[in-house]
């Protein structure tokens, strides 16, 4: 009676296991892009909601469909849309490059701290990342802005007569969001060096390998999936960075999210801030594709220790 | 074995990294306690600021409505998320498996903005035809945080799971166990760390959300981080630097609690 039982609720178990979680993201996820990409293609009214219809009847009662693909072309023609794509897929690489720079050592040099300092040097990593992401920005804005912290400092050793322009540029988007990103891309790159095999390096070393050609060729292949992981994890959420750009970045270098912000609240035009929107997923698929890709290849754990 | 650089510039550049990770941290702290309003010009010590803070009625509702929004977003996302986590990794083979865990991860790297423009869109059309929801507010927002949240708790529970075999599932099965009976008494006290740690941190992701809780709020639910962000859009200010003190005061304690516990453990362990 037993294997009867346990399979007729095991199949039900199953069935909520999987059956909520799927129902709740199939409404909540998948439909509001699919419902995004309808508008994509819809006409911009003057309405409320401003969005015509795609679906309409033809003279002789038929079914027809209208697909707008002028949001579509703005895109092209507008250069404005192409540039503020560019400068955000320029900006998410250096910052990737940046945090790949600043936090390779630092996870190496935790990765080879005595095993009772590790866990606590990564709390003092992970630490700030627990901190609201909204404040550590904020927190820039005193130290940058014309009359902040360095400023003031620089004025007051006379190092420089004038303030030096810092809030509003790309160099305070660049280094605010290195700084926000930094854990991400150090804890993979912690989580393979971590597991790396001393005495492979230890070979390198013994068999007369000179540090750099050891690092070189044995160190840094097999840091790779953690560079990769650690790059996709900061590269992707900074293509659509929105609030460091806003609050520390110039208004005419606009990023492609405030681009869609404007186009949605500010021109009130649905449509074409959808395609934007669509646009950007797009851009970013292939990163996106190979972090899934990644996660697929048993490397579960690297990204889900972060 | 020595390292590319020398272990002493290694430690350095740690030591530098650390200060760059708290160096504003600390200062926006400092900060706070300065009697003068004029941000960045120190005129002496004072707590004032904390009492202005405690007299702002925006600031005190918004924070209202945000624990709120963050206590249910944080348990509704657990449940969907632990279901999620636990079906990707106990149940092998299922029809649509991929699919669903596609759907799963999606919302890790949808941006923020394409997911809030995408959920507005859609409770815009969905009141349109079926009248609900009647507006937006902190329904639609719960409905937005739960959704992202789950997938990041999804990924806890799946690797804490990962980290354990299935035998002893298995040998409760074998010794006659219900499936829901070792559900309760196997599977759940094994992952219940995980659990705690996924619902503190979609706590921490939906109390801290702009973005999503920018398209998804209607008037009354303007939640704490939209009232910092128009403000912040306006300039530095000394009631924010305290409010912000005060966030990383509570963030502080509870990190510290929670490692204090977790080592506690591992060494009873």
């Amino acid at each position: 009676m037993r294997p009867l039982l346990s399979l007729v609720s095991g199949a039900w178990g199953r069935r909520i296991v999987i059956g909520l979680p799927f129902l709740w993201l199939a409404l909540f996820f998948l439909l509001p892009f699919l419902v995004t990409l309808k508008i994509a293609f819809s006409p911009s009214i003057n309405g409320i909601p401003p969005i015509g219809p795609i679906l309409g009847l033809t003279d002789d009662g038929a079914l027809r469909i209208t697909l707008h693909i002028e949001n579509w072309s703005y895109l092209f023609q507008d250069p404005s849309y192409v540039i503020a794509y560019g400068r955000s897929l320029l900006t998410a690489a250096i910052t990737t490059v940046l945090c790949l720079v600043i936090g390779y050592p630092m996870a190496y040099r935790i990765a080879r701290a005595s095993p009772r300092m590790r866990p606590l040097l990564l709390i003092l990593v992970i630490m700030p990342f627990w901190t609201s992401f909204l404040i550590r920005v904020y927190a820039w804005i005193g130290i940058l802005k014309d009359n902040g912290l360095i400023n003031n400092f620089l004025l007051w050793t006379r190092i420089i007569h004038q303030p030096l322009q810092m809030m509003n540029t790309q160099f305070a988007v660049h280094l605010v969001m290195t700084y926000a990103y930094l854990p991400f891309m150090l804890l993979p790159l912690y989580t393979t060096l971590e597991k790396l095999d001393l005495s492979l390096l230890e070979a390198a070393s013994d068999l007369g390998g000179r540090p750099i050609i050891s690092f070189l060729t044995v160190t840094l292949p097999l840091s790779l999936p953690g560079i990769v992981a650690g790059s996709l994890l900061v590269f992707i959420p900074a293509v659509g960075e929105f609030i460091i750009p806003t609050l520390v970045g110039s208004p005419g270098h606009q990023m492609i999210a405030s681009v869609v912000f404007d186009e949605f609240f500010s021109n009130r035009d649905w449509p074409t801030a959808s395609a934007v929107a669509t646009a950007v997923v797009l851009l970013l698929l292939v990163p996106i594709l190979a972090l899934v890709w990644l996660r697929q290849r048993n490397d579960a754990k690297l990204i889900a220790s972060s | 074995m020595t390292p590319v650089l020398s272990w002493r510039l290694l430690t350095a550049m740690l030591i530098a990294g650390l200060a760059f990770l708290y160096a504003p941290i600390i200062i926006l702290v400092i900060y706070s306690f300065n009697a003068s309003p004029m941000v960045t010009i120190w005129t002496g010590v004072s707590a004032k600021w904390y009492g202005v803070l405690a007299h702002d009625q925006e600031i005190l509702r918004a924070a209202r409505v945000s624990i709120e929004i963050a206590l249910i977003s944080a348990t509704g996302s657990t449940i969907i998320g632990t279901l999620a986590g636990y079906a990707l990794s106990r149940f092998r083979r299922f029809r649509g498996r991929s699919f669903f865990m596609g759907l799963v991860m999606a919302p890790l790297v949808m941006p923020e903005i394409v997911s809030g423009i995408a959920l507005l869109l859609m409770f815009v059309g969905s009141e349109q035809l079926f009248g609900w929801p009647h507006g937006r507010g902190i329904v639609t927002i719960c409905a937005a945080h739960i959704t992202f949240c789950s997938a990041y708790v999804a990924i806890v529970i799946q690797s804490r799971l990962a980290g354990f075999d299935t035998s002893l599932e298995e040998a409760a099965l074998d010794l006659g166990a219900m499936p829901m009976t070792v559900f309760g008494l196997v599977t759940l006290p094994l992952i219940l760390p995980g659990i705690v740690s996924a619902w503190l941190l979609a706590f921490s992701l939906s109390i801290d959300d702009v973005i999503v809780s920018e398209f998804t709020s209607g008037p009354g639910s303007t939640t704490l981080p939209l009232v910092i962000f128009s403000r912040v859009h306006l300039g530095v200010s000394p009631e924010v630097n305290a409010l912000a003190t005060i966030i990383i005061a509570i963030v502080l304690t509870a990190t510290a609690l929670l490692t204090f516990a977790r080592l506690k453990r591992r060494a009873e362990g």
